[in-house]
This record gives structure tokens, sequence and C-alpha cells, in this order.
């Protein structure tokens, strides 16, 4: 059984705005019905304001995707389509309090929808660069043809590599023989052999920034992030960095904010782009560092 | 726990006889069977008794040629290795395109060593052409691996045939039977068998617990090595307590055998002639004329399995979907693919299991409810268009990357 939040449950008993919507100008269709999902979502927007006054959809698929395409007619009614288009996947999951890593690709589904749904109301042609794997990590849910794509484009030879890059086998590493045997076909493709053991290339290259340089620019991340906490009343401050791990402290209305976890993870994924390298940040209570040295 | 239970294609209740019949063994006779002393000489003999009643389940000739094993995936997979090991000559195995994971996944694996795995195809019905079984088989066969009832489906496959023809060629003969056993009257030691997969849990008795059934003269290599426990065979201290079970349930399966064969069946076709009667666009999948006497797979067209399987939850009715979603996977189940299911049915098959345990009033509830269900999903799904299937379903809707 999936654990599914009870807002996803919510949205799957109830959906909102199911069903055909009359008079609507831009319509959406997008899914796969190989994979078991599929979804139309169905537009009726102003044309003076651009606001969209009316949201409907219709899904084949499981309760995830109903759920996230009930939550993304919720979301997107009222907006101007620019707003509208603002929504990314992870704000549909958001909304429903999470979703299993198995069932992330039912919110990128609804975020196409709504793609398509814009270009089909603007007279415009989308075209879809998506393509969806199996999902081999499933702590990260990252799929084979994104683990493939990325081995590719960056010569990557090995399973650090990969987790560095995507993230994929950096939880449980269950998935790390699935990892290897992408590397094997990707490799040989280029004519190498897969070597275990062999080092990733950041042992071999140190990535080429001084720690004065490194920290200036973890600082300058978070200095990007800042205005929208304070938005919502809270702060971050950065406490240590300590190789791979980057103490923070969360203060104001984000200490111990439900929504912490997801706002740290975003700050993550940030300063991973940021620096090129796999970091992690780890929410600490300020003046705990000192104490907790004194016990080493 | 209340509720409709009729998923026991996945695990069946532990009768409550079983498990009183276990009790004792965790507690009062906690002995190793190894043991010289007396504490381990009474949970030997009990291990004897289970060994004879599966015996008698199954028909065999020997109680020698049980083998305990910790589940049916362990004896399938001690089955394989131990023919590829037995005959290093031979690199070919044939299996079909339905097994269970169990089989497929260690088959995949094996072809990345060099084997060289041929897999029969089914038709609509879920059937095997004996033709190009025959064709593939040679001097170069070391296994043949095809279940003896589709877990999905419940569709037979001639095992008793397709051994015989193994046999004339050479090849040993392996049928997994984990969903037969305790459902179909066995008789192994008539039949050309030379292994086949049981699983305890199938059959009311406890998870943990398998059986490898080997016939004696066939050719062995153990998987587990390291202990004389089941003479040599799968070393590792015995499982007492749910081997004393399996043959508690292996003995109370033969009492039920003819219940099975009536009642059970009697209530799965009044389930399924009810519902669809009830439901349009709907149809059995499998072969309804030769097949498990508890199981019934029916494909709601237009919706998705994890959806209606979220709502039947609701209404306390437990059953099984081929969709994709259930398993987290991409593809909806290989079962359905391989008999052409199309997508738009194969995503919103529901397998219904029944047991012993099942009612007349559970079915009727379940006839009830389904429609309903089934209504409130197609309201939703873009291929509906009020009371009935859009024009053209597949054209009325279209989504791109499909």
């Amino acid at each position: 059984m999936w654990d599914y939040s009870d807002k996803v449950k919510e949205h799957f008993f109830q959906p909102r705005n199911a069903g055909v919507l009359e008079g609507a100008n831009g319509v959406g269709d997008v899914g796969s019905i190989s994979c078991g999902d599929a979804l139309r979502l169905m537009l009726k927007v102003e044309p003076e304001t651009d606001i969209i006054l009316d949201a409907h959809f219709q899904t084949f698929g499981c309760g995830s995707a109903i759920a996230s395409s009930s939550a993304l007619t919720e979301m997107i009614k009222g907006k101007t389509l620019d707003e509208a288009l603002k929504v990314s996947n992870q704000d549909i999951a958001d909304y429903l309090d999470g979703l299993p890593p198995e069932k992330m690709h039912c919110s990128v589904m609804g975020r196409e929808a709504l793609q398509a749904a814009v270009a089909n109301y603007r007279g415009e042609e989308w075209s879809d660069d998506h393509e969806e794997g199996a999902l081999v990590c499933k702590c990260f849910a990252i799929d084979a043809v994104m683990i493939e794509d990325t081995i590719r484009a960056n010569n990557l030879s090995s399973v650090q590599d990969v987790t560095n890059y995507t993230k994929a086998g950096g939880g449980c590493s269950s998935c790390h023989e699935g990892i290897e045997e992408i590397l094997v076909k990707v490799m040989s493709e280029r004519g190498e052999a897969f070597k275990p053991g062999t080092p990733s290339k950041e042992e071999a290259k140190p990535a080429g920034m001084t720690n004065l340089q490194r920290i200036r620019k973890i600082e300058a991340v978070l200095e990007s992030v800042r205005p929208q906490l304070k938005r919502d009343g809270g702060d971050i401050e950065l406490l240590d960095v300590d190789g791979k791990t980057i103490y923070v402290s969360m203060t104001g209305a984000c200490a111990g904010c439900q929504m912490e976890a997801l706002t740290l993870q975003g700050i993550q994924q940030k300063l991973m782009e940021e620096l090129k390298e796999f970091i992690k940040i780890v929410p600490t209570k300020a003046g705990a560092l000192s104490r907790a040295s004194c016990h080493v | 726990m209340t509720g409709i239970y009729f998923d026991n294609n996945a695990t069946t209740r532990v009768d409550p006889a079983v498990v009183e019949a276990m009790l004792p063994y965790f507690t009062e006779q906690f002995g190793n069977p190894s043991s010289m002393h007396s504490f381990g000489n009474k949970v030997g003999l009990a291990i004897k008794k289970a060994r004879m009643q599966v015996q008698e389940l199954l028909g065999a000739e020997h109680d020698s040629e049980i083998i305990f094993t910790s589940c049916g995936t362990e004896s399938d997979s001690t089955a394989i290795l131990s023919a590829l090991k037995a005959q290093p000559e031979r690199k070919e195995i044939i299996t079909t395109t339905v097994e269970h994971p169990a089989i497929l996944t260690l088959c995949a694996w094996l072809e990345k060593d060099g084997y060289k795995v041929h897999y029969l195809k089914v038709d609509g019905k879920g059937r095997l052409d004996l033709d190009e079984y025959k064709k593939l088989l040679g001097d170069q066969t070391a296994v043949v691996s095809v279940m003896w009832a589709n877990n999905e489906t419940g569709t037979f496959f001639p095992v008793v045939e397709m051994a015989e023809l193994a046999n004339a060629a050479g090849a040993m003969f392996h049928t997994d039977a984990v969903q037969a056993v305790g459902k179909v009257p066995l008789n192994l030691k008539d039949t050309k068998i030379d292994m086949l997969s049981v699983s305890g849990h199938k059959l009311h008795a406890p998870k943990g617990v398998g059986v490898l059934y080997l016939k004696r003269g066939v050719r062995f290599r153990p998987l587990l090595r390291g202990g004389h426990q089941e003479r040599g065979r799968r070393a590792g201290t015995e499982n007492t307590t749910s081997i004393v079970g399996l043959g508690k349930a292996a003995e109370m399966a033969m009492e039920a055998m003819a219940f099975e064969n009536t009642e059970v069946a009697r209530l799965r076709d009044k389930l399924e002639a009810g519902i669809l009667a009830k439901v349009p666009r709907s149809f059995v999948t499998g072969n309804p004329d030769d097949r498990l006497p508890n199981t019934s797979n029916i494909a709601f067209e237009f919706i998705e399995g994890e959806a209606i399987l979220l709502l039947l939850n609701k209404f306390g009715i437990a059953a099984s979907s081929g969709s994709a979603c259930t398993s987290g996977s991409l593809e909806p189940s290989h079962v359905m693919r391989a008999m052409g299911i199309p997508y738009t049915a194969a995503h919103g098959t529901v397998r219904f299991s029944l047991s012993r345990y099942s009612t007349e009033a559970e079915v009727d509830r379940v006839i009830a409810v389904v429609p309903e269900i089934i209504a409130q999903l197609r309201k939703l799904s873009p291929y509906w268009d009020g009371d009935g299937p859009a024009a053209e379903p597949e054209k009325a809707f279209a989504p791109t990357y499909a």
C-alpha cells in the first residue's frame, strides 16, 4: 500500500473540478497510456485579462494522478496564465503534503498538462521534451533515462559520480547494482569498460575553489533565498561548513515550521547546483555546534 | 479485522488449527532437531510427520522427495540453479512470458551470464503453443520451468504433458506450483515432473516456509551448503514451527480439496457473473474454461486499477490489480501484455481470489459495490462520455507522448 498523505486521499476520494468543462478555450492532453497515467486539463480563460476563470480535469490514472489533477485545478483557478505557469511539479506535490517517489511523475504530468493547455489556448504548439525511464533510485525518484543522459553528457564512470550529479544512489544504496548496469552500458558505447572502484571525478579533481571562495558562494546562495524566507517571517544563518556538510540555523517563523524540511531541501538543491558538488545541509541550533564539539 | 478478503492469491490467513499445531514448537518443543537430547528428538519427529503430510498432498512417491525451504522463491531459484550446475554442458532454459518474477528475474540475470532463455508466448486467453515448445526442446535445454497455474488469471498450463516432452528430450522439468498446490489434486509420482515449488502461505500455512519437491534420482546441486539438514540438500536450521504448520495446512488442504473445487468455484462464478452483468465494458482475462477454482481476473476498461483498489479498500474490500501503479513500475502487468490486452484495459484489471473462508454474503456485497465504484471512476475518465465510452475512445483522447 502506498503511503499517501491525508491530503492526497482527500483529493482522490473527493476530487475537485472533475469532468468536462463546457466552454473551455484551452485544453491540454498529456500522459502515457502505456504507463497508465494520462490527463486532460481544460481551462476557461478570460481573454481580456488572461485570468483562469475555471479549470476542470479528466484523468485516466491512479489515486495520486487523480489527486494531483484535482490539486492543480484548485491551485490555478483565479490566477493569470503567467502566474499559473509558475506552478511547478514540486508545488503540486507540496500542496498535497508530498507524494511517494514512485508517484512524483503524477505531479510532473500535472505541470505538463498545464503547459499544454496554455499553449493550446495561445494557439501554440506544445512539444514535450519529456522522456521517462524505469525508476532506478527510489529514494530520490531518479529514472534510468535521467541517469543515462547524465552519464553520457558528463562522461561519468563511477557510481559515486552518478550520485554526485543526479543524487541517484545517495540514499539507501539498494539501486547501486542498477546504476552499475547503466554505467556498463553507456561506457561500452564510448568504448570503455566499467571498473568498480574508479575514483569519482570529484576525488580525482577537487573543485577548483579555495575554502574562502566556497564559503562566499554558500553565503551568496543563502543571501539569494533570504528575502523569500523573510517574507514568511523567518531567516537562515550559516553556522559552519565542514567538508560536504553545511550547518545552518533556521530562525524566526522558519524554526520548527512544518515546511522546514522542504525549504531546506530546496536550498540544498540550489547549493549543489551552484557549488557543482554533492553537499548535505544540516539544520542546527545556533550555539549547538560549539557545545557539541566539547564532547568530541 | 473485519472486511472482505478476496486477495488469497497474494497470501492467505493462517488457519487457527494450524496456529494451534504450531504453538508448542515455540516454547515447549523448542529444541534443535539435530541435537542428541530429547529436546531435539520430538521436534525431529514432528518434522518427519509434516514431511509425510506434504508428501500426501503432492502425491509424491517418497517423503525424502520433500525439501523444506524458506519460500516459493527460494525453491524456484534452487531448482533452476541446480539444474544448470548439474548439467554444465546444457546452456538453455525454456520458460514462459507469464511466469512469476521469481522465475523471470532470475532468468534475466542468468542471460547476463551467457545462458540462452526461451520465453514461450501465450495467446489471448493465456494459453501456450505446444508446437513452439516442442521445436525449442533439444539437447541444449538444461531445464524447462513452467508454472502450474498463473497467479494473475489462474489459467493452467499443461505441465504434466510438457514434463513428458522435456523428459523425452533429456531436459529437467520444474514447475512453480505455488498457486496450484492445495487447490488442484496432485499425483506427482505418476508424472515426469522433476522439481516443483510450493509456498506455505498460499495454503493457509504461515509465511516464511516453502517446499521444493525433488523427484528421487534427479541430479541436484544445493543452493545453501553447510549443514546436513534436509539430507544436505538445504543447509540451515529448520524453521520447525512453520514446517509443522505447513504439514497441518497440507493435511487440511487435502480434506478441503473437493470443497475448493465445488463450493469455492461456485462462489467465484457467482461473483464473476454478477459483476459482468452489471458493469458494461468489462471482461474476464485468461482462460475461464481451464483455471484455478478461486480466481477471477476482470478487466474494467478506461480506468486504472490502483484507483479501483483504493475505492474498494474504502468499502473494506481487498483485491489486487495488474496496473503499473500498484507496483510502482512503468508497465502494466506482463501477464496482461503477453495476452495482448490493450493498455486501456490492462491497467484496469482487478484480480479477485477467494478461499474456503469466503462467504456468499461477501460475494453479494462485492457484486453490489463494484458497479458503483467503476461508474464513479469512469466519470473522471477522459475516455468516458456520459453513460458509455466516448465515440472512438482512442481518437477522443490521444495524449502527447503516449
